[in-house]
């Protein structure tokens, strides 16, 4: 059925005039030394392609318009990260703060720091607002309450943003070409993999932290008689509302909790 | 070493499987799988901070008071303010489009002169400075050749400062000419005048009275101020209050009445007329007000209901005589019944024998200016300029009196008499109009008589728009000047038409500008300021914000707060003052009442042997028929029964239709004296035998792709009849002729 195969003997024969032995040790099973060969040559090629090559070339680098020093700015305000991040009167978060926001401090330079001197010249006096680099921010499709998280949880700005605030230098900001979001959320680490909490931002991260925080609430050692009613409520009643799983991915709707 | 097949074939492999072992597919999927989530087409909602502005919506008269919500700089949504007098947190289907026509296509982004032939809709983008020295020096030429007067504007409203600065302008300039679009307002305003002999607009305390009898007035269809109305209806269900809708075709409002009075198109007046007979003949009018308040009723009864007898007005309305009379008793026999009029949305002025009619029925049973009646509401006072001084020029030109003949001999209880423009400048040689402005107002789309209209036009060698879009009349303008629409600037808006109370709404700008727009108030007094005095000296102000700041006084701020200022406890009252006749009292009537009951009911135009149908408009909430088109979100909603694809369907009776072999959703051509469209069928047992009902509010040829070419426009076919009495325009339809096509 092979005639390509009888071809390459054919020509292997005209051309090289290989003599006969070899070919008997080509046609069996002799050949493994170099298709192995191709083998790690490919495997090892595509392994460096895909874990170093790929990473490369998906993230492209963006320095940010001002160098911002939060460690600085930390030590000055009285609110911690609230003075600049804070809610607004609707309970909604204003994220990065807009320019009216720097220009209550900053309506002069303070100091001699070029980059303030820059921020000062190109942005305040022009009334223009600072296009900053977002780290943190979800893809359109994802809604995110800060007020449940820190209001309401209670929760530290650093459990997921990590110790931007001890920072001295903006690092630069890369953005996937595919997606157009922050590096950020997928994390430093191609292969997904994290060591803090505020290493990665993706779906995965949050169900981790909410199933966790779900298994504390029915296995709460401190109020081991409600953990009792509770479970045999679960299992006579799986309809009711604590019978249902109460992950909010698992809910009737859940998806659309996060999910715009 | 050699690569053959094997070996390549383990290459692949290799790679596959390190591939696999990579990040890379599953980084890729999950990628790919965000990207497709992130077209850019995709709708996304805006970030930034949340805030609300509280201004007023300027689509249509009904003077609503509209909440818009931004994010950031971006207006994302209009509800209805809570609260406000007009509308408490209600809001139409045109109102809510407000914002694409904010950001939609129909926006005039910069002054414009025309490059191409009118109408080409080529045009050429000049500077603010360049558009208002070109207008100056038109102007100055004019006024040189000592022909001011022949400067007009046609204008949507004539309330308020900036149509005020613009009447200013023409008369400092030399011009009476400053013409208000035609609607049931003049009607109104006349009857007010003439039976009570006040300069007021009619409020309507629509929310107190317990039987409603509508001679036509679409309710549900845009009537007033339409949100209001719609409550006010919501109400009257709730609480049982009666509604009888007068109408020869089954309206939304006429199917949602209590019940529904079909009559012969045109006759509304003679059953007014009829049933305030009746009433006088079972002495079931108030006597107390009758005898206290009102004169010459007995005059009245003698030289003008003689005539209507049960049987004549049977003959004439096509109502039966006991309906008649069981209407007359149980709208005079409620607490407080209130008649309106106007038909549909109140397009047009209508007789004013019909308008006297039905108020003359609200004074029978006592109900002017009480709770539950018809309010003379006064024209707010707050615009306090002193007057225009006029240099020779100008005084000679206003000598010369409006060219609409409006106040004339003929005319002299009229105003505005814009259906008569077209005629006399199309008869004038050269054209008694030289420039024509044009503000908030699309004549070249609502005024009737196409072909007249064309030749008219085509006369005026001068033709301004102020309009903020790309309407029919800026497309064949000369000059486009556009104003920035309501949500991007301030201007005030004292009027809501159909409300008893006076009240003042402020307009004020949500989102900065979108386009390279100038105030038309800023035009103005820009155009004043290059005349130079006298006309300069009119315009003290250094712009329009401060016109209107400094006129506003104490007004000013909390306007600015809650968008409105309402005078909650007016009350028109019925004792000395309110009635500023010659007797003091209410004129039942007055010197115009015989020549008005005359003209009560005007003929369409048309003979009927070639014409053999009626053709009668039709309006609804989902057409808007004024200045403004349709925006794409409110075109969406006509339904199929009105515009299939880009084909307007009629109305007729199944009856109609088979005498003419048509069936539902057939081609037909509409031919009526004025012109000829082509349309399909749509068979309707709520339109009588031998009537056509043609949808409103479509048939544009501007605006936008959403909008423009769908349907044909109803003012295309018809043609205005003037009313022998009041000169107003008073057509209801016109003869139709309706063959296969």
């Amino acid at each position: 059925m092979s005639t390509s195969d009888e071809k390459v003997k054919a020509n292997g024969k005209t051309e090289k005039e290989t003599p006969p032995e070899q070919e008997v040790r080509e046609k069996g099973n002799g050949s493994g030394g170099p298709i192995l060969f191709f083998f790690l040559v490919g495997f090892i090629a595509s392994l460096l392609v895909g874990w170093i090559v790929f990473p490369r070339l998906l993230y492209s680098k963006k320095k940010q318009p001002i160098d911002f020093n939060h460690a600085l700015h930390v030590e000055t305000v009285e609110e911690g990260c609230a003075s600049c991040h804070f809610f607004r009167e609707d309970g909604s978060f204003s994220g990065v703060p807009k320019l009216a926001k720097c220009m209550e401090c900053h309506e002069e330079a303070q100091g001699e720091d070029p980059e303030e001197l820059k921020f000062v010249s190109e942005y305040v006096e022009k009334g223009r607002e600072v296009p900053w680099l977002i780290y943190s921010r979800q893809p359109n499709c994802v809604f995110f309450s800060h007020a449940a998280h820190v209001r309401l949880a209670g929760m530290d700005c650093v459990t997921c943003h990590g110790p931007v605030g001890e920072s001295t230098r903006t690092k630069p900001y890369e953005e996937n070409r595919i997606t157009g979001i922050s590096r950020n959320i997928w994390g430093k680490s191609i292969a997904g993999i994290k060591r803090n909490p505020w290493d990665r931002m993706k779906m995965d991260d949050c169900a981790e932290c909410h199933a966790k925080e779900a298994a504390k609430g029915a296995a709460d050692l401190e109020r081991p008689i409600d953990g009792f009613f509770n479970n045999i409520i679960r299992i006579a009643f799986p309809e009711s509302l604590l019978g249902r799983k109460s992950s909010a991915q698992t809910r009737n709707e859940a998806c659309f909790v996060c999910h715009k | 070493m050699k690569m053959d097949r094997r070996s390549f074939l383990s290459f692949v492999i290799g790679g596959a499987a390190g591939t696999a072992l990579s990040p890379l597919p599953w980084k890729l999927t999950d990628d790919l799988a965000i990207w497709s989530q992130n077209w850019p087409w995709t709708p996304v909602p805006e970030r930034g901070e949340v805030s609300f502005v509280k201004t007023t919506c300027m689509l249509c008269p009904g003077g609503c008071g509209v909440t818009v919500r931004k994010v950031g700089d971006r207006a994302v949504k209009i509800e209805g303010t809570k609260g406000h007098p007009v509308n408490d947190g209600g809001i139409c289907i045109l109102g809510l489009s407000g914002l694409q026509l904010l950001y939609g296509p129909a926006r005039v982004p910069s002054p414009l002169r025309r490059a191409g032939e009118r109408g080409q809709n080529r045009w050429e983008k000049l500077s603010w400075d360049e558009a208002l020295s070109l207008v100056a020096e038109r102007l100055a030429g004019l006024r040189e050749k000592k022909l001011p007067h022949t400067v007009a504007c046609i204008s949507g409203t004539d309330t308020g400062t900036v149509p005020r600065l613009m009447e200013r302008f023409l008369a400092a300039y030399g011009s009476p000419n400053f013409i208000r679009t035609p609607s049931m307002r003049d009607s109104y305003e006349m009857t007010l005048h003439l039976m009570q002999g006040v300069q007021a607009s009619a409020g309507f305390d629509v929310e107190h009275a317990d039987f409603i009898l509508s001679f036509g007035s679409g309710i549900l269809e845009g009537w007033g101020s339409p949100v209001r109305m719609f409550r006010a209806h919501s109400k009257w269900k709730e609480t049982g209050v009666k509604v009888v809708q007068i109408e020869p075709r089954l309206s939304n409002t006429a199917a949602k009445s209590d019940k529904w009075i079909p009559v012969n198109p045109g006759s509304e007046g003679i059953l007014a007329l009829g049933l305030a007979r009746v009433i006088v003949e079972e002495s079931l009018y108030r006597k107390a007000f009758i005898d206290t308040y009102t004169s010459g009723l007995e005059a009245w009864t003698r030289e003008v209901l003689g005539r209507w007898t049960p049987e004549n007005v049977e003959q004439a309305t096509g109502v039966d005589k006991s309906t008649l009379v069981a209407l007359a008793r149980s709208f005079a026999g409620a607490r407080r019944p209130l008649a309106i009029c106007g038909r549909g949305r109140g397009d047009t002025p209508g007789s004013i024998g019909e308008f006297m009619a039905v108020h003359a029925l609200n004074a029978l049973v006592g109900n002017i200016n009480r709770k539950g009646g018809v309010w003379a509401v006064p024209d707010p006072d707050y615009i306090q300029w002193p007057e225009v001084e006029t240099d020779a020029v100008a005084a000679a030109g206003l000598q010369q009196g409006r060219i609409d003949g409006a106040g004339s001999k003929k005319y002299i209880h009229a105003r505005h008499l814009l259906h008569r423009l077209p005629e006399i400048v199309d008869a004038s040689d050269p054209s008694v109009v030289q420039a024509l402005f044009v503000l908030e107002a699309n004549p070249y789309y609502t005024l009737p008589d196409r072909d007249l209209l064309k030749k008219a036009w085509k006369k005026i060698p001068f033709i301004v728009s102020f309009s903020s879009f790309m309407d029919e009349t800026a497309r064949n303008a000369d000059l486009i000047l556009p104003n920035p629409m309501y949500l991007e600037r301030y201007e005030d808006v004292p009027y809501a038409r159909g409300f008893n109370k006076p009240l003042i709404g402020l307009a004020k700008p949500v989102t900065a500008p979108q386009f390279n727009t100038l105030p038309t108030g800023d035009v103005l007094i820009r155009l004043a300021r290059a005349l130079g005095d006298p006309v300069a000296g009119a315009f003290p102000w250094e712009n329009y914000e401060q016109c209107l700041s400094e006129t506003l006084q104490d007004m000013w701020e909390p306007l600015q707060e809650t968008g409105y200022q309402v005078a909650s406890d007016f009350e028109p009252g019925s004792g000395s003052g309110a009635f500023d006749t010659a007797s003091g009292k209410f004129e039942f009537n007055p010197e115009k009442a015989r020549e008005a009951a005359a003209h009560v009911s005007v003929q369409a135009r048309g003979e009927a042997p070639g014409y053999p149908l009626i053709l009668i408009p039709s309006d609804s909430m989902r057409r808007a028929t004024g200045y403004i088109g349709d925006p794409p979100f409110v075109v969406k909603t006509v339904p199929e029964t009105v515009l299939k694809g880009n084909d307007l369907l009629v109305e007729i009776n199944p009856e109609t239709a088979k005498a003419l072999g048509l069936s539902e959703g057939k081609r037909a051509v509409l031919k009526t004296p004025k012109g000829q469209a082509r349309v399909r069928v749509h068979l309707f047992h709520g339109v009588a035998p031998g009537v056509v009902a043609m949808p409103t509010g479509l048939g544009h040829q501007a605006y936008d792709a959403y909008l423009a070419g769908k349907g044909v426009n109803f003012n295309d076919l018809i043609a205005a009849v003037e009313d022998g009495a009041s000169g107003l325009n008073a057509a209801w339809g016109i003869r139709a002729k309706l063959s296969r096509a």
